[in-house]
């Protein structure tokens, strides 16, 4: 599931940056499948906690595992809005998409947190997901300064409102896939470790 | 940390302090140290063989019943600070401080209301008055009075599995105990059972410390406060048992309660 929803990511800032629309359309179409994913691997956790009873690591990990793939699912809707809003953009044609790079840094930053976040998990290594948390304030500053800019363009070219409006809410999903990422890392946390380190301070 | 205990609101009603205990040449128990906390329900909770049984008969000296037993340390009952297992002291007036509840309900072959009044004659209780109003109290205590007010001196044994049990309950509770032993109350007991049992463990511990031995460590997390984990006689581990179901201090405890033992 980590692995479809890191593709669909790369594939959406991808076809963003191509305007390639059978690639946009087939993000939108593979959506259904994390979202069958989710409900699988929902099902098998309820199964496991129902015939096992689990205790201590086990049932923290059940607990995180269930919790990953709502944050898993959620990277996927990300995902399918990007390429909605991508489409959107390049059926108007708009000649100019101005900032596409620097949206394709911050995406950069998500997937990397997103594949940290993974192995992380895969590994139960608590120095890689404490990095991601860390590293997520770097993906906030990004969007941040995206947003500056487009406020920037707006002002100069009425006209580029539209397609800039459209590229920041591609910007907000990056920045949401990084806060889905920093959430998963903080399951592995409480996988390994038994403490819950949401909305505190690492180290 | 969240769970942290407010230490200053919770009094020890037991202290055992380095209890060991030998059948013959065969030590069963090996210094055992720890609190049993005032009006909490503390589980003892271990493989078979491990001891905790044993452990918990110590406690009404049980094990006087046979030659070549032997205790070693102590179990001091607060307030007065008296060791149970001290010579001097009577194992009759300790099994009249504490009463105990074993796995398989066991009526006396008498009356419901004799049950129950069984402990207070033994007491030298004479007064019928003052025998009903006690006998009445303790089936309500065992929420068993609704079900049997209208043949209190039917026999017991017509009561079903469950009823028979919180039937030693309230046999258990007429002589007003300090502190209640359970040994696996309701592994004889179907699921409907077994919930009005853990129910009512509940609500005794308003007025009763309990001390509960159980092969079914879900029991163990729903209706204690704190949980020892034994193995071969020790104590490898004793905490409050929201922390120890999530998150055990031992590697050993971990094992065993996520069933990766041996």
């Amino acid at each position: 599931m980590g692995g479809l929803v890191e593709s669909q990511i790369r594939r959406a800032i991808d076809a963003f940056g191509s305007g390639d629309m059978a690639l946009i359309d087939q993000v939108i179409a593979d959506d259904h499948r994390v979202n069958g994913m989710e409900v699988a691997l929902d099902g098998d956790c309820s199964q496991l906690i129902v015939k096992r009873q689990p205790a201590a690591s086990d049932l923290r990990m059940i607990f995180a595992i269930a919790k990953t793939v709502t944050d898993l699912e959620r990277i996927g809707d990300e995902a399918q809005k990007m390429a909605r809003m991508a489409k959107s953009i390049h059926q108007r044609g708009a000649a100019q998409v101005p900032l596409a790079v620097d949206v394709r840094h911050a995406a950069e930053l998500a997937i990397s947190l997103l594949r940290r976040s993974l192995d992380a998990f895969a590994r139960l290594d608590c120095d890689t997901a404490a990095e991601v948390i860390r590293d997520d304030a770097g993906i906030d500053s990004e969007f941040r300064a995206i947003l500056r800019q487009l406020i920037t363009y707006m002002m100069e070219d009425p006209r580029t409102i539209s397609t800039a409006l459209e590229i920041v809410w591609i910007a907000k999903a990056v920045e949401r896939i990084g806060d889905h990422a920093k959430n998963m890392a903080e399951y592995v946390i409480y996988i390994v470790k038994g403490t819950d380190v949401r909305h505190t301070r690492i180290e | 940390m969240v769970n942290d205990l407010p230490v200053a609101a919770i009094t020890a009603k037991a202290d055992v302090k380095g209890l060991s205990f030998y059948y013959g040449d065969f030590q069963a128990l090996k210094r055992i140290s720890m609190a049993v906390h005032e009006r909490k329900v503390t589980a003892l909770i271990g493989p078979s063989g491990c001891g905790k049984s044993t452990f918990l008969r110590c406690f009404n000296r049980m094990h006087d019943l046979y030659p070549g037993n032997r205790y070693d340390g102590q179990i001091v009952l607060h307030p007065d600070n008296t060791n149970l297992l001290a010579r001097e002291v009577d194992p009759i007036e300790v099994r009249m401080r504490i009463g105990m509840v074993f796995q398989k309900p066991n009526p006396f072959p008498k009356s419901i209301f004799e049950n129950v009044a069984y402990g207070l004659r033994v007491r030298g209780e004479r007064s019928r008055r003052r025998l009903e109003e006690k006998v009445e109290q303790a089936l309500q205590d065992a929420a068993l009075l609704d079900e049997v007010k209208a043949r209190l001196h039917e026999p017991a044994y017509n009561l079903s599995g469950g009823q028979q049990q919180r039937l030693c309950i309230a046999r258990a509770l007429a002589t007003d105990p300090e502190l209640l032993l359970f040994d696996e109350p309701t592994s004889a007991l179907d699921p409907i059972a077994t919930a009005s049992i853990e129910e009512l463990i509940h609500d005794l511990k308003k007025q009763v410390t309990i001390l509960i031995v159980t092969h079914n460590m879900q029991q163990a997390a729903r209706v204690s406060d704190f949980t020892a984990y034994m193995y071969l006689g020790e104590m490898i581990e004793f905490g409050v048992t929201d922390e120890l179901f999530i998150k055990p201090q031992m590697k050993q405890t971990e094992d065993y309660i996520t069933g990766r033992f041996g």
